[in-house]
């Protein structure tokens, strides 16, 4: 196995276009327990830890460009305002050790429908920016970005190079079950977003389908029943029957399988009761929030 | 209420700092927490090579070909090994039946079976090597439970068998089977006002140590080997791998090397004798170090069980009797599995007073995942089902279930189903009492100022719930483990002694073969030889088999009877001190002759505390040195029809009171608090006593609500053998553990102690299902309990 160290971005473009097959690497989370384990044992690893740039993070007017690399700590500890689903989702991210090694940017490459980070990544809206020695830089929407099991939209000369998320515009919330109450990879994971500048509301679920889905039926349903209710301006409590039939319909959005983490069956019931009690906390939190501004004024 | 028991008293060496009864520090504990101490995995030599072991793919298969001339090609490989390549006609190892091949013979009997060894220059070597040999297995039905088992076209897992069982057991895929039949189940049956019946399931747990297997094998001048080993028993080790290398046990030598934790997973052999066998064909030194995964199926695991239970009860809450089945899944081989069966069966109905039992219990070969000892030994499975009985029965006479306990709860003299009577306290309805009596946790405990903790709640940092859908529930639940090996085992220890004066002052050295494993051994066998010698300054010698056998490091008995060793050898010792100082000095002072004789502060003393003489004085520049075996009282085998016998030497007390939250609608489960209450006889090390108390609790919630090994019931194969997936209890999910200890001196053990490290394995694990049943309301027939039992989605 050939360790390929580039000391910068373009470096690292131009060995990828040379090593189609080389996998990248930077915290190691996920790369260094499938070796260890046998399960894969690529010709190349790319390293990528020599470049600093993936490490940053800037904020803009509307979103967040996150370097590939930053680590989930700092996800946590640096972005909880302006990115809240993920810096929750990062919270459940394993152990303190891995937070401190472990980005999005590996998330994205695996694209293992358990990634703690996709559905807060679609819950909130997102644009992985990926580049090649050959054609320059684009931009993926997340929601083209999983393309199935451990798939994504990628090239194979292209690498990710960080992930533009928008900047919350309302309350967002992010739940994973587990069988432990710490460390744990998901048995299913939920995201919702609450985006008061446009009415709308987005969500994402995590291993409870081949990919990372959204629940777009679900997504309008809410949408529709916020705006015909009046409650965006008026902020009342959403009635029971509308939580009711968005959890439903994000079960419903389900496409899971049994296996030794868990049953399908359970997976869908799960991802049903997070919906209901994401959508609660959400709420609450714009209530509360218009509540605070309407007081202020 | 008469007295259940009085502590001990001590007088030889009670005023010497370091003794007995006091926590001191284990002198190992800074390096591991710091990352400094050394395991069998570090172990590095000059030259060495690396072993590595190809593990057979499928669990039941004939091996039609196996070709190793690629592998053997490779650059760097310096020898590979089959069955065809064993030195002697000895092939077999095992506990105490010799069925396990050390390479597999034209067959493999379940997944992850040893097939072929590689030996080559480097790890990464080896294992390439090892993937380059070609196995061709034709597949054979497998053998996944009690009904394929004894199927009338049922293949035998082994044919030709020859043990010791076989001519007791219904079919030759029953490993072995104890029934033990006590009064007139029948009678009492027609005398009960209420009957409950159950039927349970137990999950196959995994030891989960954190050391990996692992040793280093170093040839030697004379044709023998050096073994360095984690392992749990170095004399056990050694009767089995000197036969199959062709060496007389004594070029043989083993060393102990560091023990990342053991829980009974270290009992039978691993990689000891590959090790050996390819370092003596090299003729360099050979490591083996397996990683996680291969770790999953290099040793036994706890056996999964099927038990089926009936209690009966007059109204006025009296056990009339119980009848019992218990079916245990031995998997391929027989490892520990008769003896679990004898702990099974004969402490099938708990710490009670039944006197109408009809008990059988019986372990399956199969071809699932070899099972053998682990923390509980058989009394785990037992207790899990006879504890949810209880409550079932409590709950159909409309009593409160600590009371109906208590109105049953066996006392000193009761006796057990084989017949045999408790001869020292039986604290258990005193137990009840005090963790019923600790004060509970706050209500809606993960409330904040700055709202919900989610550490508090299930899900934990999931974020899964901010307390909706939880519901609290309060279990209870206490169990009886046997101390020591029992059914007529052998059971002694080995301890050597020295005590010289180095410098004028005085100095004792303990050498004993014992395995630490983390119980604390090297720490309590120092403040013994304290204690018994009056000196302060003690060295443990290094374990190995330059001394005599320590017996095992399991069955809670190492402190018993490898303690019992050392105190033993130590008063040996000290008799030979006194009269060394009697014939030098008994002239000088009517006492030596006359008085009770101490050894305090480094010299003899009256027991009024008159000085006689310093030890420099009485040994000048000779050591006395004792080198003796101790044996605990013998026990009988159990009759093998009627179970009755007087098979066991102690028991260990212990109960829980489990706190729990449930999150109803998910599924999930917080264990808020363990409460638990134990009869130790005698604390040798307060600290420690409550560390095993703590550690033991845990490994009973990790079986209650996560932990099992899942084998595909269609091929056999383990669906999970990595930490990614078999999880076990994080800091997060470890609750509170208070800790009541009693001291309620058994006469027959040395200082009135008790084994302690199983008893609280046992019944953590009924306590929490009990408090998950009493929030939910659900029967919860099985272990571990898993969020689609709790949520209807299964």
């Amino acid at each position: 196995m050939d360790f390929l160290r580039p000391a910068s971005w373009e470096e690292a473009l131009a060995a990828k276009a040379e090593h189609p097959t080389a996998v990248p690497i930077a915290g190691g989370t996920d790369v260094m327990v499938e070796i260890n384990f046998d399960h894969r044992r690529p010709g190349h690893l790319l390293d990528l830890t020599r470049i600093g740039d993936l490490y940053d993070w800037e904020r803009g007017e509307r979103s967040v460009r996150l370097g590939a690399s930053v680590p989930y700590t700092r996800i946590m500890s640096e972005l909880r305002a302006d990115l809240p689903g993920l810096a929750l989702a990062a919270h459940t991210v394993a152990s303190p050790q891995i937070r401190n090694r472990g980005g999005v940017g590996g998330n994205l490459g695996t694209a293992s429908p358990a990634g703690d980070a996709h559905p807060a990544l679609l819950a909130a809206g997102a644009e992985v920016e990926v580049a090649s020695a050959a054609r320059g830089t684009r931009m993926i929407p997340i929601d083209a970005f999983y393309t199935g099991v451990k798939r994504n939209a990628l090239e194979p000369d292209e690498l990710i190079r960080a992930v533009h998320v928008r900047r919350a515009d309302g309350p967002q919330q992010f739940s994973k079950v587990g069988t432990r109450n710490a460390m744990v990879i998901a048995v299913c994971a939920f995201g919702l977003a609450l985006h008061p500048e446009t009415r709308t509301v987005r969500t994402g679920i995590g291993s409870a389908a081949p990919t990372p889905v959204r629940a777009a039926a679900a997504e309008e349903f809410l949408a529709a029943a916020l705006e015909e209710g009046g409650h965006w301006e008026s902020g009342k409590t959403v009635p029971p029957s509308v939580a009711r039939q968005f959890a439903q319909l994000c079960s419903g959005a389900c496409n899971p399988i049994d296996d030794v983490r868990g049953t399908a069956s359970y997976r869908r019931h799960a991802v049903g009761v997070m919906a209901r009690r994401t959508l609660m906390w959400t709420w609450e939190s714009y209530r509360g929030a218009r509540r605070t501004t309407e007081g202020a004024a | 209420m008469p007295a259940i028991g009085a502590p001990t008293r001590i007088t030889q060496g009670s005023r010497t700092r370091g003794g007995i009864g006091e926590s001191t520090l284990r002198p190992d504990g800074t390096l591991k927490v710091t990352g400094e101490f050394a395991y069998s995995s570090d172990m590095w030599h000059e030259d060495m090579l690396w072993g590595h072991i190809l593990r057979s793919t499928v669990a039941h298969a004939e091996i039609v070909s196996l070709d190793t001339s690629e592998a053997l090609a490779q650059p760097g490989v310096y020898a590979v090994l089959t069955y065809d390549d064993l030195p002697t006609e000895v092939r077999n190892y095992g506990l105490e039946i010799q069925d396990t091949p050390v390479l597999a013979n034209g067959k493999v009997r379940h997944h992850g079976e040893p097939v072929a060894l590689v030996a080559a220059d480097h790890p990464e070597t080896a294992r390439r090597a090892a993937a380059r040999i070609r196995v061709e297995y034709r597949e054979l039905p497998v053998i996944t439970d009690e009904s394929s088992a004894t199927a009338p076209d049922a293949v035998l897992v082994h044919e030709n068998r020859d043990d010791h069982h076989f001519a007791h057991v219904p079919h030759p895929n029953i490993l072995h089977r104890q029934p033990i039949v006590r009064g007139d189940a029948d009678a009492a049956a027609a005398r009960a006002d209420v009957i409950v019946r159950g039927e349970y399931t137990f999950g196959m747990q995994d030891q989960a140590f954190l050391g990996p297997e692992s040793g280093l094998a170093v040839p030697e001048e004379d044709g023998g080997v050096h073994l360095y080993i984690a392992t749990q028993w170095l004399h056990s080790d050694l009767r089995q791998i000197a036969p199959v290398l062709g060496l007389p046990e004594d070029k043989v030598r083993m060393t102990l090397a560091g023990v990342g934790g053991a829980f009974g997973g270290r009992e039978d052999l691993s990689m000891q004798i590959h090790a050996c066998l390819l370092a003596l064909r090299t003729g360099k030194p050979v490591k083996i170090v397996y990683n996680r995964f291969e770790s999953f199926f290099g040793h036994v695991h706890r056996h999964p069980a099927r038990l089926s239970y009936e209690h009966g009860a007059t109204r006025d809450g009296r056990l009339t009797h119980v009848r019992c089945r218990i079916v245990l899944d031995g998997g391929a081989y027989a490892s520990a599995s008769p003896a679990v069966v004898g702990n099974a069966s004969s402490l099938s109905v708990g710490p009670y007073v039944v006197e109408d039992v009809d008990i059988e219990a019986l372990a399956l070969y199969s071809n699932n995942p070899p099972c053998g000892a682990m923390r509980g030994f058989g009394a785990v499975q037992a207790c899990f089902a006879y504890e949810a009985q209880m409550d079932k029965v409590a709950a159909q006479l409309g009593m409160d279930p600590v009371e109906f306990r208590r109105i049953n709860a066996m006392e000193q003299g009761t006796l057990l189903p084989t017949g045999q009577a408790v001869d020292s306290p039986a604290p258990v309805a005193e137990l009840l009492r005090r963790v019923k009596a600790m004060p509970l946790p706050p209500e809606r405990q993960w409330e904040s100022s700055e709202g919900a903790d989610v550490r508090q709640l299930p899900g934990g940092l999931s974020n899964t719930t901010h307390g909706e859908g939880v519901v609290r529930g309060i279990g209870y639940a206490v169990g009886i483990k046997n101390v020591g090996f029992s059914e007529g085992f052998d059971d002694y220890s080995t301890a050597k002694v020295r005590l010289e004066v180095v410098g004028g002052r005085p100095v004792a050295i303990v050498h004993t073969a014992m395995a630490e494993v983390g119980q604390g051994g090297v720490t309590v066998h120092a403040q013994i030889a304290r204690t018994e010698l009056g000196v302060t300054q003690v060295t443990i010698h290094p374990a190995d088999t330059q001394v005599g056998s320590a017996g095992s490091t399991s069955a809670s008995r190492q402190t018993y009877v490898t303690g019992g060793a050392v105190k033993n050898a130590c008063e040996l010792v000290r008799e030979k001190v006194l009269e060394i100082g009697r014939r030098k000095f008994g002239t000088h002072h009517p006492a030596w002759a006359t008085a009770e004789l101490l050894l305090e502060g480094g010299k003899v003393v009256t027991d009024g505390g008159e000085v006689l003489g310093t030890l420099a004085d009485v040994l000048e520049d000779e050591g006395v040195e004792i080198e003796a075996e101790w044996r605990h009282r013998p026990t009988q085998p159990f009759d093998l029809r009627t179970g009755q016998g007087n098979g066991h030497v102690q028991y260990s007390f212990a109960a829980h009171r489990a706190v729990v939250e449930v999150d109803t609608e998910l599924g999930l489960v917080k264990v808020v608090e363990l409460a638990c209450a134990q009869d130790v006889g005698k604390a040798l090390n307060p600290l420690s006593v409550v560390g095993q108390i703590q550690g033991g609790t845990t490994q009973g919630l990790g079986i209650a609500v996560m932990e099992e090994i899942i084998v595909d019931p269609k091929t056999a194969k383990v669906r999970n053998p990595s930490f990614t997936d078999y999880l076990i209890p994080t800091i997060l999910d470890t609750p509170t553990i208070p800790v009541d200890v009693l001291e309620l001196a058994d006469d027959h053990a040395p200082y009135g102690l008790r084994g302690i490290g199983e008893a609280p394995t046992l019944s953590s694990t009924p306590a929490v299902l009990a408090a998950i049943r009493n929030a939910t309301g659900l029967e919860l027939n099985r272990t571990p309990v898993r969020p689609e039992h709790l949520t209807g989605t299964a």
